[in-house]
């Protein structure tokens, strides 16, 4: 196995192993460059992952305390808990549910297509689809996306029966089983889906794309990459010039280690990425590394979200097999007549007792939400994603009162949902409501966002220095040799999930890191 | 050897209780898993009767009125727990149950569900509501005897899964067209 030691300045330091850190580790090494992976977690495998949600839960989350503010529901429901992402090896790619779609073109010009709206910090990508296409392509190959590259689609579950069949009878056009990071045959080293039913508590199968079982021994097997795992990155320092020059990391037993770096790579998901680069503030960086224009930790998104489920006379047995088993695109357009701009996915989504219980409608009991629970086995379900409007006062910032166990204060999350949300909500709730009325549901509910699982926009890109923290590369306009490389740098949310666009930048950043590295231009 | 017996035995008794039961539907599903007819569970730190006390206080809470007291009392080991690492959660439930009695009149136990359920309306505020209300949702909902009573079938991956036992035997709306939903053989 490889090692680097602590004094090597030649290694390239990734932080974080998920979508982002995870494929950008692999990118480099491919192409030979010497990379150390830091990883906060512990590293599981298909063998150890465990079919039960709570115990599962406690595996592969992360719990560290982290506090909460602002209007939105999750404050009031789950103050420590905003969002429901991942502290292991492969980051969140082991939780994720593999919906893997593409934005469409006019989400990269957010501000130019939808103008300005009231309160919304709105910018256009200093990106085009067209530039990113091509990445996109070789991330849908790379992850084995259904629908793409000659791979059937994946088979419907009894959820989705549910769901087509209400889409169709309101004259939805665009309602299939998806695109979908999950084998519908063996490929790639990697079995068929076996319709397990635990997507978000680590595949077993291994059917479901995660850094953890692909990206990583990939890399692992180049003989560049040193994982550390159980390595929770607290520091990133600099020299006098204001470049990155390591890294100081806590391991298991709580010791500090400084890894140096040629270059320094942050993907901790967008909560804890610009936790570290405010507590890696210094007399050269007063307000935290590469924040000289205020914006690390603002314009923080998490998408519009909400699940309807509804209730049936007949068994649905929607927990059998894929999580996210279909979808449907209609409402992801454009259309402001709707009342509100940008759009939303429907796809349907499934929990076990011990979730649905916790997530329902959080703090409720008695008779009426005990009704719920005895119809569980006649439930079909949907989750509503749809873009949320970056606001400058959303934001991720440094605890002043609370300290992890490192001693390093701990990530406040901000936010108040922007009218445009609550609007596209209500019409996305609606129209939930309608598709289960339309196939005879005895009842529907309304439940509430999840803690956030798509985590966005606290380092964003931007073509101007004093919108945003990186360029269209990820890298820091004002560290030259630190990079952005999840979803912390997305301008706008869209309405699709992130991790296909977090992978497609990723690579798109390692030709970049690469070239760079040449020419010494960061 | 038998002196530690001897002492374990004292000190259980000492410090912790017993809770005991019967199943209700003896061809319920839940009767199918059980080796017997009657169950025990053995706290640690929760007297018999606090346990039988919270279990009831639990069914109230989360009424399923065909589920049997001995998943109720997962949750009841659950606070057990909960109670054997934090000294304040014996105090808050004496509290709780005594303020229950006093707003009873007499005890809340021997009320009717009914007034037992407006009590609790006026309590779900507290700490020992809430601390109750939580430490059971996490638990109640998340053992196999649940599972079961709910029909929901749990792990499934030493089963291989559900592609072939039954992921799409929905039979009561039409299936989607192969466009929408290719097979999963070709």
């Amino acid at each position: 196995m490889t090692t680097y030691s602590y004094d090597d300045q030649s290694v390239v330091v990734v932080i974080g192993s998920g979508a982002g850190g995870g494929t950008l580790a692999n990118e480099l090494c491919q192409k030979g460059i010497p990379v150390v992976l830091l990883e906060a977690g512990k590293r599981q495998s298909t063998a150890t992952f465990i079919n039960d949600e709570w115990p599962s839960f406690e595996q592969l989350s992360w719990g560290d305390t982290r506090t909460t503010s602002g209007t939105w529901q999750i404050a009031q429901d789950f103050p420590n808990l905003p969002a429901w992402i991942c502290k292991t090896v492969g980051g969140t790619t082991t939780h994720w549910a593999g919906a893997s779609l593409r934005f469409q073109e006019h989400e990269f010009r957010a501000r130019q297509t939808y103008g300005e709206v009231k309160d919304a910090a709105l910018l256009d990508w200093p990106l085009t689809l067209a530039e990113l296409e091509p990445f996109y392509a070789r991330a849908e190959e790379k992850m084995g996306v259904t629908r793409t590259n000659n791979i059937p689609g994946l088979p419907g579950n009894n959820n989705f029966k549910v769901m087509y069949n209400g889409a169709m009878k309101l004259g939805y056009k665009e309602c299939s089983t998806g695109h979908m990071a999950i084998n519908s045959r063996a490929r790639d080293g990697r079995a068929q889906c076996m319709q397990l039913g635990f997507c978000f508590q680590g595949c077993k199968m291994g059917a479901k794309w995660s850094t953890l079982y692909t990206e990583i021994p990939a890399a692992e097997a180049t003989g560049k990459l040193e994982l550390r795992a159980e390595a929770h990155a607290v520091r990133i320092e600099h020299d006098a010039k204001g470049r990155a020059t390591a890294v100081v990391y806590a391991d298991a037993s709580g010791q500090l280690h400084r890894q140096q770096a040629r270059l320094v790579a942050v993907a901790g998901n967008a909560i804890e990425t610009p936790r570290l680069l405010l507590n890696s503030a210094s007399t050269l960086f007063p307000h935290g590394l590469g924040n000289g224009a205020g914006n690390v930790g603002k314009h923080y998104m998490r998408h519009t979200t909400g699940s309807v489920f509804a209730e049936f006379k007949e068994p649905v047995h929607f927990y059998r097999g894929n999580i996210m088993a279909g979808l449907i695109g209609d409402e992801a357009r454009f259309d402001p007549a709707r009342g509100f701009v940008g759009g939303y996915e429907m796809e349907t989504i499934s929990l076990g007792p011990s979730f649905m219980a916790a997530f329902l409608k959080p703090g409720a009991w008695g008779r009426g939400f005990a009704s719920v629970m005895d119809n569980y086995a006649n439930l079909a379900g949907m989750w509503l994603v749809g873009e949320d409007m970056p606001r400058e006062t959303n934001q991720v910032s440094i605890s002043a009162s609370v300290k992890d166990r490192f001693g390093i204060p701990v990530a406040n999350v901000h936010y108040d949902d922007h009218p445009n949300d609550i609007a596209m909500r209500e019409h996305a709730y609606k129209q939930g409501t309608a598709l289960y009325e339309a196939v005879g549901a005895l009842k529907t509910h309304r439940v509430p966002p999840y803690p956030s699982t798509h985590n966005m926009g606290t380092c964003r890109m931007s073509l101007k220095e004093a919108d945003g923290v990186c360029n269209k590369h990820g890298q820091s306009h004002e560290v030259p040799n630190l990079f952005i490389s999840d979803g912390s740098q997305f301008t706008t949310s869209a309405a699709e999930n992130p991790t296909l666009t977090i992978v497609s930048l990723a690579i798109r950043q390692a030709e970049y890191i690469a070239q760079s590295l040449k020419t010494n231009a960061a | 050897m038998n002196d530690l017996k001897v002492n374990r035995r004292r000190f259980l008794q000492g410090s912790g209780g017993l809770l005991l039961g019967t199943l209700l539907f003896t061809s319920g599903p839940i009767a199918l898993l059980a080796p017997g007819q009657s169950w025990a569970l053995e706290m640690s730190t929760l007297s018999s009767d606090l346990g039988s006390k919270l279990l009831l206080l639990i069914r109230r809470i989360y009424p399923h009125d065909s589920m049997e007291d001995a998943v109720y009392a997962f949750s009841v080991k659950a606070l057990d727990t909960r109670a054997a690492t934090d000294p304040s959660v014996v105090p808050l439930l004496n509290q709780g149950f005594a303020q229950l009695d006093q707003l009873a009149g007499k005890s809340w136990a021997s009320l009717d569900e009914s007034h037992q359920v407006e009590l609790l309306e006026k309590i779900q505020h507290s700490d020992f509501f809430i601390l109750v209300r939580s430490v059971s949702v996490t638990s109640l909902y998340s053992n196999e005897l649940a599972y079961t009573h709910f029909g929901y079938e749990g792990a499934s991956f030493a089963k291989g899964g559900y592609l072939m036992r039954g992921f799409n035997d929905l039979k009561w709306l039409p299936a989607p067209p192969a466009d929408a939903s290719p097979a999963a053989m070709s």
